[in-house]
């Protein structure tokens, strides 16, 4: 290599995102402006948030002991909300499968395929909280409004992700069942349900978690379970009751994540 | 096999005797490139006939529209009196069961069971229900076991597909192409993802089963040498048109230029003493 002198010493990696290195320096110097107009424009009060720090003391001092003499109460909330997570996600498991083969842009025509997507993405645009409140509105207070809220949400969840797995799938071993003259369903069956089973499975025990946090949280507004207790103790100033009910979640949900996780190791 | 799937009388242009014909057979992709551009041959008995040609020459586009995974845009094709261009999903089903295919990425369901790979080439003869849950004719089982005997996989029925070699895989698929019981075996570069010794050892395989089965094989292949030792008939492609159909013996260096264009090929073109390195 003779000629190594006369070649480039000095390489830099392209700009990959903006094009150009000057729009780089142009956007970092937006996100500081609109950061510090931000910050200028916010009120942000000193004084105000000082003030509310002895009022959390007093609320925090009132929370202890906690007081678990409802236990009966307390105990109805905790079984209507974890009934709500497990019937919602069996519910939106069972609805998701033809939701996510209809929105898989490889196997399903297109038509379907976009009228699914349309469909997903329509019910997604809604946190399940404002999904609560229409159907608290629709259903009345309690525990059915809650049900439909999370399965709504998980079949569109478990649909979006099983959609998305099946787009990922190996479309050789598709094309080498669909070549046997195996019709659509047995295609499906014996080289797409092999390719998502696993990941499919870890999605619904993520979902049945995400369920059982959701549902304590969608009580609040009075579509049933452990929530609508705590809202309904707050509102009443009955703080140490609040502070039994909150640990009761604290646990449910850490119970929630340990039997995800291991579920979800033992899949692999 | 069913031939009651036959529309009528023999079509009018199809010699009663051809095993495969392929009449003026074009394919242009969306987006304006013509893979195929006019390719007629028949196939008159039941040999090893390789496809040769530059990558983008149309080998692969011909054989997905001979089974139609690619749909041809003009042209015909019968397998026997079978016209296959044209025909409703339903009866393509029942045509392409009788059509075995091998790949080169082999194309196994992975995480299925070798025999479950295998019994997947019943999948065209087999109601839904059925092949949900396994349950496949005890013929077929057996079938099965002996097929996967004959290709060498003798007591791996339960290992999964991804657990194996490369050319344990394509000794699978092998099986699996066989277990359709093929009038025609449509083979895709299946020496491409194997080192050169296994690459022999499967072509071997394919050209004594189709010979046991008296099944014609059209075989995509990039190696010239492996294609002259192994096939009776190759058909060149240049540019999606047929510009060499004869004997291997025939390929000499003119051929190959036309073929490939212009290239020394005096190392090329030399018969590989089929030696035996089972």
């Amino acid at each position: 290599m003779s000629a190594a002198a006369s070649y480039p010493t000095h390489w830099r990696r392209p700009p990959a995102f903006f094009g150009t290195r000057r729009r780089y320096w142009l956007f970092i110097g937006g996100v500081i402006l609109y950061f510090a107009w931000s910050l200028s424009t916010l009120n942000i009060d000193v004084e105000r948030m000082l003030a509310g720090l002895p009022r959390a003391l007093d609320i925090f001092a009132r929370m202890v002991p906690p007081d678990f003499s409802k236990g009966q109460l307390l105990l109805k909330g905790m079984l209507e909300s974890l009934q709500m997570a497990f019937a919602a996600t069996l519910i939106g498991a069972i609805l998701a499968v033809p939701l996510g083969i209809a929105a898989a842009r490889n196997i399903a025509p297109r038509p379907v395929y976009l009228a699914a997507r349309g469909f997903i993405v329509l019910n997604r645009t809604f946190h399940e909280i404002i999904i609560a409140i229409f159907f608290v509105k629709l259903f009345g207070f309690g525990a059915v409004a809650g049900l439909l809220t999370l399965a709504l949400s998980s079949w569109t969840f478990c649909g979006k992700m099983l959609a998305e797995d099946i787009e990922n799938v190996r479309m050789g071993q598709i094309e080498a069942v669909r070549a046997t003259g195996a019709g659509f369903a047995q295609t499906v069956v014996f080289s797409v349900v092999p390719q998502v089973l696993s990941r499919t499975v870890g999605v619904l025990i993520y979902r049945l978690d995400a369920n059982v946090r959701h549902s304590t949280v969608i009580g609040i507004v009075g579509a049933g379970g452990i929530g609508q207790t705590l809202s309904a103790s707050f509102s009443r100033y009955d703080y140490d009751f609040a502070a039994a009910i909150l640990l009761c979640i604290a646990a449910l949900v850490a119970l929630g994540e340990w039997f995800s996780d291991w579920v979800r190791r033992k899949l692999r | 096999m069913n031939t009651a799937t036959a529309a009528g009388a023999a079509p009018v242009g199809a010699p009663a005797s051809a095993l495969l014909r392929v009449q003026d057979l074009v394919k242009v992709y969306p987006g304006g490139k013509r893979a195929l551009d006019g390719v007629s041959f028949s196939v008159e008995r039941p040999e090893v006939i390789a496809v040769i040609g530059s990558s983008g020459a149309g080998k692969s586009t011909l054989i997905r529209c001979i089974n139609r995974l690619v749909e041809p845009s003009a042209g015909r094709v019968w397998l026997k009196e079978t016209e296959i261009a044209g025909l409703p999903w339903r009866e393509l089903r029942r045509v392409r069961r009788r059509i075995g295919m091998i790949f080169q990425e082999f194309n196994l369901v992975e995480r299925l069971t070798v025999m479950e790979n295998v019994l997947s080439g019943r999948l065209g003869s087999v109601g839904f229900m059925a092949s949900l849950m396994r349950r496949f004719p005890p013929q077929d089982v057996s079938g099965a076991f002996a097929l996967l005997d004959r290709v060498g996989l003798d007591g791996y029925h339960d290992t999964r597909a991804d657990a194996l070699s490369g050319g344990q895989r394509q000794r699978v698929g092998i099986a699996r192409a066989l277990m359709q019981r093929p009038d025609l075996l449509l083979v895709d570069e299946p020496t491409a993802s194997l080192d050169p010794k296994t690459a022999r050892q499967i072509m071997r395989l394919i050209c004594a089963l189709a010979q046991e089965h008296n099944t014609p094989a059209l075989v995509n292949i990039h190696d010239v040498a492996l294609a002259q030792s192994f096939a009776s008939r190759v058909i060149g492609l240049k540019a999606g048109g047929v510009v060499f159909d004869g004997p291997p013996a025939a390929l000499n260096a003119e051929a190959l230029t036309e073929i490939y264009g212009a290239e020394d090929w005096s190392q090329t073109i030399r018969r590989v003493s089929d030696e035996d390195d089972e």
